[in-house]
């Protein structure tokens, strides 16, 4: 196949990415556009309409041919290019293709558990994971797929078959509230979270509880630990409006939600069976 | 005003910290071990330093003494007997410590704790045990009051080392210093967190690369003071070290370092260690009366001198021109291989020389990576290590490590602060550790950024300490002083802070 993949960033170690320590591999582009992404600039690909390039403190952008063209080496990761960005997207991306990537990642094997492939939404480049992961696995690491919930695994089975887990967002249960939040009804993450169940590769799920939405938020939180169970870790995420677009502070709220607040979320989803629930 | 004076009326020091600075300076008004002018010259010119070891070693500068043996047949000089119990354990190292000599006065090894006193440890009920010694580590942390005072633990999981990894959680003591020997067949995962999780809270222990170690010493080792591996029932007679840097300043280019400026201030550095060795075990009554050598604690045969090098880092950058560090040595292959150049150039005349006295190790004297002074500033960075602010990411920091560790069987290691969220993940950080001493990383120290108890260079200070010599009080821990200029001169605190970005 030999596709390419557009990769927003890889992170050599992180350990927020699953268990251990691990290589984070960020794919660009998103099937959502949610109202709460705190990465905004992971969402589309960029379209090279050239507006971040006057921003570049350091000469790192340059057009060339229509296209926006990005120097990693003089770039200072100031990210004024992402601010400046209309379209939801990064300059700063590179295509690369499935060995690149190993290659790249291979020198972090001796210190890492495994990777984890996250976004944007890296399902959208699910062929090209199905190249990645073999030759990672081959040396006795792990691959954990970081998903929105866009992807309907059920309809993978080689997808999970190369892959070790699958960390889930639901994000909502109730099709009213989901369609306001991420655009969909959320039907297709709670298909992909019971198919994971059952495949045996539900690696976590995450649920983010927003300030003062409680019939939302305990909707959400029940409708997920009455499926998982014990099964695997449940991650109540407070919201935080730190990194989301100011139009949707505006409907979501400026508060964070309070720990005790998604504490009575973890406690509740422990109650309902959901064990290693817990606040992060 | 008079250095003595000086001394006298200072209100930060306490009342030993005035005697041993009293004591240096009457060391230094004699004049009998006299140097070549040469050697005078690179002196002044701060080219060499001697890291005021003083002018008359009347004892090695770091002594490891064999305590299985002062447990099996007591001492006579000590009127101490064999130890029946732990509580007579304790005491009976608690007083042995106070006869061990060294440059800070205070004994740099306590020996491998838990090897010492698993038992007698065993014998006794758990929570007595840890009373025990819970008074044991308060007595260290007292009267052993130096940062450069260190025990060993490991590399096999025991209740002894359990119970002091929780005191040493409890406690939070800057002493004594600690290491893991770590092996990865003899070290389980689940001791190896109890480590990572108690490394995150108080900066220590720190882990040693055991099977590298063991390649070069033999299982009869110790890590002493900073990091610094030695024989037990040896130990290392002086330390002085080559500036890089200001070494450097004489070059016409790479070069000229190598061929021309490199050799003349090894062979200085080699003359300067042999006087010294040969006096102490010539002229000064350590080796001939001390009980330590009577009763068959320390050989002499088994003592070294360690050979001393700081500041590759800035050497190699003046000698390519590069004035940002941050594309310097560490982050730039050329200085990087530079410095593999002038390490292998220093390792290769050092193994030439024949040294008076090292009869343990084929006459030879070993490398150390020395980790700096109060008083270096930003000149010279601690051994091999990358200036501190311009660290790359982890993974290429630890790679650029692995590349140097291995020159340095007396001690070298780096340090990586990490931030808050990997307390909650020691299994993480675990596996960092792993990689980087199944590879050939020598010493690994890891501590969390907000912690009073901070690693400075090698050795550990509170940073609540560090505010009360601001403050003009005394400070207990003689140390507290060096991490104060450290942290000033040194920037040794604003090390790079290991996030997920
Ligand atoms: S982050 Fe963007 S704007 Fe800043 S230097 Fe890099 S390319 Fe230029
Ligand atoms: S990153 Fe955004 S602003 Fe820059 S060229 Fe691409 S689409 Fe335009």
């Amino acid at each position: 196949m030999n596709d390419q993949a557009p990769i927003n960033k890889i992170i050599p170690f992180s350990n927020v990415d699953g268990p251990g320590n691990r290589t984070s591999i960020f794919f660009q582009g998103c099937t959502y556009a949610c109202k709460f992404c705190h990465n905004p600039e992971t969402i589309r690909l960029c379209i090279h309409c050239g507006a971040c390039v006057p921003g570049c403190p350091t000469g790192a952008l340059r057009r060339e041919n229509g296209l926006v063209r990005w120097n990693a080496t003089d770039c200072v990761q100031c990210d004024a290019c992402l601010k400046a960005c209309p379209h939801m997207s990064s300059p700063r991306i590179r295509w690369m293709r499935a060995e690149e990537v190993f290659h790249e990642i291979r020198r972090a094997f001796p210190y890492i558990e495994g990777i984890t492939v996250s976004g944007g939404d890296c399902t959208l480049y699910a062929a090209f994971l199905k190249e990645l992961f073999p030759l990672v696995r081959a040396f006795g690491k792990t691959c954990l797929i970081d998903g929105n919930g866009a992807y309907d695994f059920t309809r993978d089975p080689e997808l999970l078959e190369v892959c070790d887990g699958v960390m889930l967002d639901i994000k909502a249960a109730d099709p009213e509230w989901s369609r306001f939040l991420i655009g969909n009804d959320g039907a297709c993450a709670l298909r992909s979270l019971d198919g994971l169940l059952r495949a045996g590769k539900l690696a976590e799920v995450r649920t983010v509880i927003f300030p003062g939405r409680d019939h939302e938020n305990e909707e959400t939180v029940r409708t997920v630990a009455q499926q998982i169970q014990n099964a695997c870790p449940y991650k109540i995420i407070r919201y935080r409006p730190f990194g989301v677009r100011t139009e949707f502070q505006a409907l979501l709220g400026e508060d964070t939600t309070e720990f005790e607040e998604a504490e009575r979320y973890a406690s509740l989803a422990r109650s309902l069976g959901a064990t290693k629930a817990f606040v992060v | 005003m008079s250095e003595a004076l000086h001394v006298i009326q200072d209100p930060t020091l306490t009342y030993r910290q005035q005697l041993v600075g009293l004591a240096r300076l009457g060391e230094s008004t004699d004049r009998s071990l006299r140097y070549s002018d040469a050697y005078y010259a690179a002196k002044a010119k701060g080219a060499l330093c001697d890291l005021n070891e003083g002018v008359m070693p009347f004892r090695p500068r770091y002594i490891c003494p064999d305590y299985e043996l002062l447990f099996q047949k007591g001492c006579e000089f000590l009127q101490l007997d064999p130890p029946k119990d732990l509580l007579e354990a304790v005491n009976v190292l608690e007083i042995f410590y106070c006869h061990v000599p060294s440059i800070t006065t205070y004994p740099v090894y306590l020996g491998d704790l838990d090897k010492l006193l698993e038992p007698f440890v065993v014998k006794e009920d758990r929570a007595y045990a840890k009373k025990v010694l819970k008074l044991f580590l308060r007595n260290i942390d007292r009267v052993q009051t130096d940062s450069f005072v260190h025990a060993d633990i490991g590399p096999e999981d025991s209740v002894t080392g359990r119970l002091l990894l929780e005191l040493t959680e409890e406690m939070q003591l800057a002493v004594p210093n600690l290491t893991l020997r770590y092996d990865p067949e003899k070290t389980s995962d689940d001791f190896a967190l109890a480590c990572v999780r108690c490394m995150l809270k108080t900066a220590k222990p720190s882990f040693a690369n055991h099977r590298m170690f063991l390649k070069e010493w033999g299982d009869r080792y110790a890590i002493a003071s900073c990091y610094n591996g030695l024989m037990i029932g040896g130990g290392g007679y002086t330390l002085p070290r080559m500036r890089l840097y200001e070494c450097s300043l004489d070059a016409r280019d790479a070069d000229d370092f190598i061929a021309r400026v490199l050799p003349a201030y090894i062979d200085l550095q080699l003359e300067y260690m042999d006087k010294r060795v040969k006096f102490i075990v010539e002229e000064s009554s350590f080796f001939k009366t001390n009980f330590l050598v009577t009763e068959g604690f320390v050989r002499q045969e088994n003592f070294t001198g360690m050979f001393g090098v700081v500041g590759l880092a800035e050497c190699c950058n003046h000698l390519l021109g590069i004035a940002d560090v941050r594309k310097g040595f560490g982050l730039n292959p050329e200085a990087t291989r530079l410095g593999l150049r002038i390490m292998d150039a220093i390792q290769e005349r050092v193994a030439e020389h024949t040294a008076p006295y090292c009869d343990a190790f084929d006459h030879h004297y070993r490398l150390h990576a020395q980790v700096g002074i109060d008083t270096d500033g930003m000149d010279d960075s601690p051994g091999t290590r990358i200036p501190i602010g311009a660290e790359p990411a982890m993974l290429d920091q630890l790679e650029v490590n692995e590349q140097f560790h291995p020159y340095f069987p007396t001690g070298t290691g780096d340090i990586f602060k990490f931030e808050e969220t990997w307390a909650k993940t020691p299994e993480a950080v675990l596996s960092i550790i792993k990689g980087s001493l199944s590879r050939s990383l020598r010493y690994f120290s890891g501590y969390l950024e907000n912690n009073d108890v901070v690693r400075v260079t090698g050795y550990l200070v509170k940073k609540s300490e560090i505010e009360k010599l601001r403050q003009k009080k005394q400070s207990l821990n003689q140390v507290t002083l060096y991490g104060m200029g450290a942290q000033d001169g040194g920037h040794a605190l604003d090390r790079r802070i290991q996030t997920h970005e």
